[in-house]
């Protein structure tokens, strides 16, 4: 596989055309974008603006309409199979509204799942990691439930305990405290925050987060980078020490 | 009202040929991920298969039992009783081979695999598919080819076979008894011979291919039908249904394949 630069961007967007997952057709248009390793980035947009296809399409999962979508210096598009794979274990997504929890599987194995297949080795083996992550996420005494047994703020940790078992080294995260209740909202931000900041679970580096909001009042924070998405239009707002609004 | 049906059989044609296409090019990719990744997440993935297995074979033995004894004991048991009628007890084992191994004991254990597990599948799968699963299995970097079609694919094409051979076994088996009890005078050894007699060389070749063929069919269109496309949860059940209806038809259309290969012979 080719060497990345580990220094370069983590990502970069060069006039990307993003399409939308239940018409094709395209939903933001001309973004230009580059997240540098350890940045904290807040994308914004109202329900329906397609910050879940854009946050896909930057994540390799799927391709744009468009443009040139680059993720650790390599287009995805481009990549064999093997490569791919190998990208996507450095790579996190935690999906909103309860994470896609596998339905069947309990806690422990939707943390599990990820590791023993890239491992090949069974749960006993990664039972040391899994713990660790279920720990620092909160999940231990719920390990052994299932999806149906829990309620969606604890589903959605369960989509965030799943992405940090490979210890990626960039964390997509769509929505990921929406419709939570107080207390859920405020782990959620302390938690990005420390791992933003090399803190547990970052695998003792800066976690480059990249969140998607219909609200950046919760996350405002220093050393945050804000873009928006409005009318289909891709709008970055950069470094701000003010309140960005989405309306 | 002429353009009207035209263009009704033109989309329906349309359809087919397009269903056609999904599915020879779903079961073409699963074969490949079937064999470049046979020794890839072993760990992961035996269990899986295992499960399959036992899901649509071990669990249904009993179902299939049952049915085979029923069917024995009304059917065979029988046309036995009427062959001894007409003093026509020498062609026992080639009616018994033809209706049970070659007819009955496939088509029957695939529609009972079908209706049990095949229909299951087309619910888990576009209920995962609907609530975004396959995406997450992506993201995870994990092929959900192999994770959720692999396993099924090969869970119902090895059980359709299990559950034929053991269909059958009790179907003969069973048959025999009601003959035995009606008093009909045909000895165990000599309705065996006989069976032995009607039975060729091909006959356990073709009923291997044709159940293994069966067991790709549901298998396939389960798979196609709940993953192929963008489902919605109340798309699910309209998948499933229309799961059902294209396995039995095809099922059917298969077994007609298989009687002009037999005729041949």
């Amino acid at each position: 596989m080719e060497k990345t630069d580990c220094n370069g961007p983590v990502l970069e967007a060069v006039s990307v055309d993003v399409f939308s997952t239940w018409n094709n057709h395209i939903q933001i248009a001309g973004v230009d974008w580059k997240v540098l390793p350890g940045e904290f980035w807040l994308i914004g947009g109202s329900n329906g603006s397609g910050k879940t296809d854009l946050l896909m399409t930057a994540a390799g999962l799927r391709r744009p309409a468009a443009g040139s979508m680059r993720i650790f210096g390599r287009e995805p598009a481009r990549m064999s199979e093997t490569e791919l794979l190998q990208q996507r274990t450095r790579i996190g997504f935690v999906f909103k509204g309860g994470g896609r929890m596998f339905n069947e599987l309990t806690v422990a194995e939707n943390v599990s799942l990820a590791l023993c297949y890239h491992r090949n080795c069974p749960v006993e083996q990664a039972w040391d990691e899994v713990r660790a992550v279920l720990e620092i996420t909160g999940l231990a005494p719920l390990a052994g439930e299932t999806a149906q047994q829990l309620g969606e703020d604890w589903q959605q940790r369960v989509g965030l305990a799943r992405a940090l078992a490979l210890k990626p080294e960039v964390l997509f995260l769509d929505e990921p405290a929406a419709g939570l209740e107080a207390s859920h909202c405020q782990w959620w931000r302390d938690f990005l925050e420390q791992l933003s900041a090399g803190g547990p679970g970052s695998g003792g580096r800066k976690v480059t987060v990249i969140a998607a909001t219909n609200d950046f009042a919760p996350w405002l924070g220093e050393s945050r980078r804000y873009a928006l998405i409005k009318d289909g239009r891709w709008q970055l707002l950069g470094e701000q020490s003010g309140q960005p609004r989405i309306n | 009202m002429y353009h009207a049906y035209s263009n009704y059989a033109g989309g329906k044609l349309m359809g087919l040929i397009q269903d056609f296409h999904g599915l020879g090019a779903l079961l073409l990719i699963t074969l490949g991920v079937a064999v470049t990744k046979s020794h890839t997440a072993t760990a992961v993935m035996s269990p899986l298969i295992r499960r399959q297995v036992n899901r649509a074979g071990f669990r249904l033995l009993p179902m299939a039992a049952f049915l085979a004894v029923a069917l024995g004991m009304v059917v065979i048991g029988q046309t036995v009783l009427i062959l001894n009628r007409f003093g026509a007890q020498s062609y026992v084992g080639t009616v018994m081979v033809t209706v049970v191994v070659r007819e009955l004991g496939p088509v029957l254990s695939a529609l009972l695999v079908l209706a049990r597990v095949g229909a299951a599948n087309v619910i888990e799968l576009g209920t995962a598919r609907a609530l975004g699963e396959v995406e997450a299995l992506e993201a995870l970097g994990i092929d959900p080819i192999q994770y959720l079609v692999v396993p099924r694919f090969i869970g119902i094409a090895a059980s359709i076979f299990a559950l034929t051979v053991y269909f059958i076994l009790f179907a003969l088996l069973s048959g025999y008894l009601f003959a035995f009890l009606e008093g009909v005078p045909l000895r165990p050894g000599e309705y065996f011979r006989q069976l032995a007699d009607a039975l060729i060389w091909q006959d356990f070749a073709l009923l291997a291919l044709k159940t293994i063929c069966f067991g790709t069919l549901i298998a396939m269109v389960a798979c196609y039908e709940g993953l192929a496309r963008p489902l919605r949860l109340e798309d699910v059940s309209r998948a499933t249904t229309s799961a059902v209806g294209k396995c039995v038809v095809g099922v059917v259309l298969l077994d007609a394949v298989f009687i002009v290969v037999y005729l041949v012979l």
